[in-house]
């Protein structure tokens, strides 16, 4: 049976005050959380040193204003992190951080995760018109029963991975019907025992599995089906349909966790186009787009990111043209990663798909 | 269908295999359709899914990528990283709808002059058949 720390503190209080008693106690030196910007709900990851500074910290506030993978990835990119860091992170970015390791763009050492049944975030216009502030009674009381809260960016709706895979300690959120008032945190590893040794509360032992985890599941399972069977791309037009809006601001690349180049294939001199290229293409077609090559940016990030999308939804929160990227990054992604038997993030030891291979398989490729 | 459409296939080959076989199907006065551009790689593990993606989308009828058969890669292991690539740009057409048919991968080794005529057309066959890439026609790519 899984230990389980039970306080009898709200949860986000709970973790609040797990993460000043670590930096207090010195067992972090440094915390990564979500913190208050102001009170019209905009909030930013801080870094946190200070334990007094956790005063204005939401930990488990459901917003992304940067998938938190990305930031990790610059703090470790050169090493382990030299004091040890506690970091509250979502399942998904959690997932990306794990294979954002797994290609040496980071180190999961020293590193203290702590995550959540995730019940989803906002998306990201809502941060600051105040929105948030009114939905959040609802959000809480959707969750706590095993219900979708409303209005959370459709690639949350449609997550059936809100249970981290790989956290050391897990906040129960959801089928928690009195989240303001008691909470319980699952101890998934012996670092997190250690770590909560001499923290208030106490420990049992519990599961984390709920019938309202499972009612959970189901209904996202059933709104990923209905996700994936409205946002159908099919074929060129299909294409041009669905990217043929896009800017090229490359927002979406630029928020991606896993598209981590420092000099990006697409905005690159071989990605970019010279007269001659356009020469040729209206030669070819009698027209071009411009700006030209959207479709060649969205089907060539599909093709590099696609082994490794979590499905943050970071990409649909920035994309000024409202393109549902995330929705058809996370369909063909998924069903990519099927073929590989890999599931992004699931498993540290586990290597990224195309960095491997087997000697006998996808025989039905080969012609 | 245009009677006359001929295919233009744009065909990513191994150095060390496949463009040799293409080499000796050659110099052995073997008859097969002009329909293949060939791009030398220096292995059939260089090409990148976009490489692929980019002659598509500029109209290619048909993508080939050749490399040497499995267990004789020249750079020993990088022809099976070149079949999880293909497989997964095959997949990801699929999940959107584009003709996964139009790129083939075969193994074609320096001795296989043979074998490179006859991918060669069998392949231009078939896409004579399907008829020219819908991306031709589309300027909004």
């Amino acid at each position: 049976m899984p230990k389980v720390l039970k306080l009898n503190k709200g949860a986000e209080e709970g973790v609040r005050e797990l993460l000043r008693f670590l930096l207090e106690s010195g067992k972090v030196k440094g915390v990564l959380t979500l913190s208050k910007l102001n009170k019209n709900g905009a909030v930013a990851y801080l870094l946190i040193t200070d334990p007094d500074a956790l005063e204005d910290a939401v930990p488990l506030f459901p917003l992304m204003p940067a998938n938190a993978a990305k930031l990790l990835s610059r703090l470790t990119l050169t090493g382990p992190a030299n004091e040890p860091i506690a970091a509250v992170v979502r399942p998904c970015e959690l997932r990306a951080f794990v294979e954002l390791a797994k290609r040496s763009q980071g180190s999961m050492e020293n590193m203290l995760f702590l995550s959540s049944t995730c019940g989803g975030v906002y998306p990201l216009e809502m941060a600051t018109d105040g929105r948030i502030a009114e939905e959040l009674p609802q959000y809480w009381e959707a969750i706590g029963k095993g219900d979708i809260a409303s209005e959370t960016r459709p690639v949350c709706k449609a997550c059936v991975h809100f249970l981290p895979y790989t956290a050391d300690i897990t906040v129960g959120l959801i089928g928690n019907k009195n989240v303001g008032k008691e909470c319980q945190l699952f101890l998934n590893t012996d670092k997190a025992e250690q770590l909560v040794a001499g923290f208030a509360g106490e420990v049992g032992e519990g599961n984390i599995e709920s019938p309202e985890l499972k009612q959970f599941h189901g209904k996202s399972e059933a709104e990923r089906e209905k996700l994936f069977s409205e946002v159908q791309v099919e074929g060129i037009k299909g294409l041009v349909d669905t990217f043929g809006k896009c800017i090229s601001c490359h927002g979406c690349s630029k928020v991606c966790p896993i598209c981590y180049c420092k000099l990006c294939f697409f905005e690159s001199e071989v990605g970019e186009y010279k007269s001659t290229g356009y020469d040729a293409e209206i030669r070819e077609k009698g027209g071009v787009r411009v700006p030209p090559g959207t479709i060649f940016y969205h089907l060539g990030r599909l093709t590099h990111v696609s082994v490794s999308c979590v499905g943050c939804g970071m990409c649909t929160d920035v994309c000024p043209a409202n393109i549902p990227v995330a929705t058809i990054f996370d369909k063909t992604s998924q069903s990519v990663q099927e073929i590989f038997g890999y599931l992004a993030g699931k498993d540290v030891t586990e290597p990224v798909p195309l960095a491997t291979f087997e000697k006998e398989e996808f025989s039905y490729v080969e012609e | 269908m245009d009677e006359h459409f001929t295919p233009n296939i744009v065909g990513f080959l191994c150095n060390w295999c496949s463009y040799t076989g293409a080499d000796l199907a050659g110099t052995s006065r073997l008859e097969y359709p002009p329909s293949l551009k060939v791009i030398r790689v220096m292995c059939s593990g260089r090409v990148d899914p976009v490489f692929i993606l980019k002659a598509f989308l500029m109209g290619a009828d048909g993508v080939l990528v050749g490399g040497c058969h499995p267990g004789d890669c020249h750079y020993q292991t990088n022809n099976y990283y070149a079949r999880r690539r293909v497989a997964l740009l095959k997949k990801v057409f699929e999940t959107l709808g584009l003709e996964s048919d139009r790129v083939r991968l075969s193994w074609i080794s320096a001795s296989e002059g043979e074998r490179f005529k006859r991918v060669n057309t069998e392949f231009t066959e078939k896409l004579e058949a399907k008829g020219p890439n819908p991306t031709k026609a589309e300027v909004f790519l």
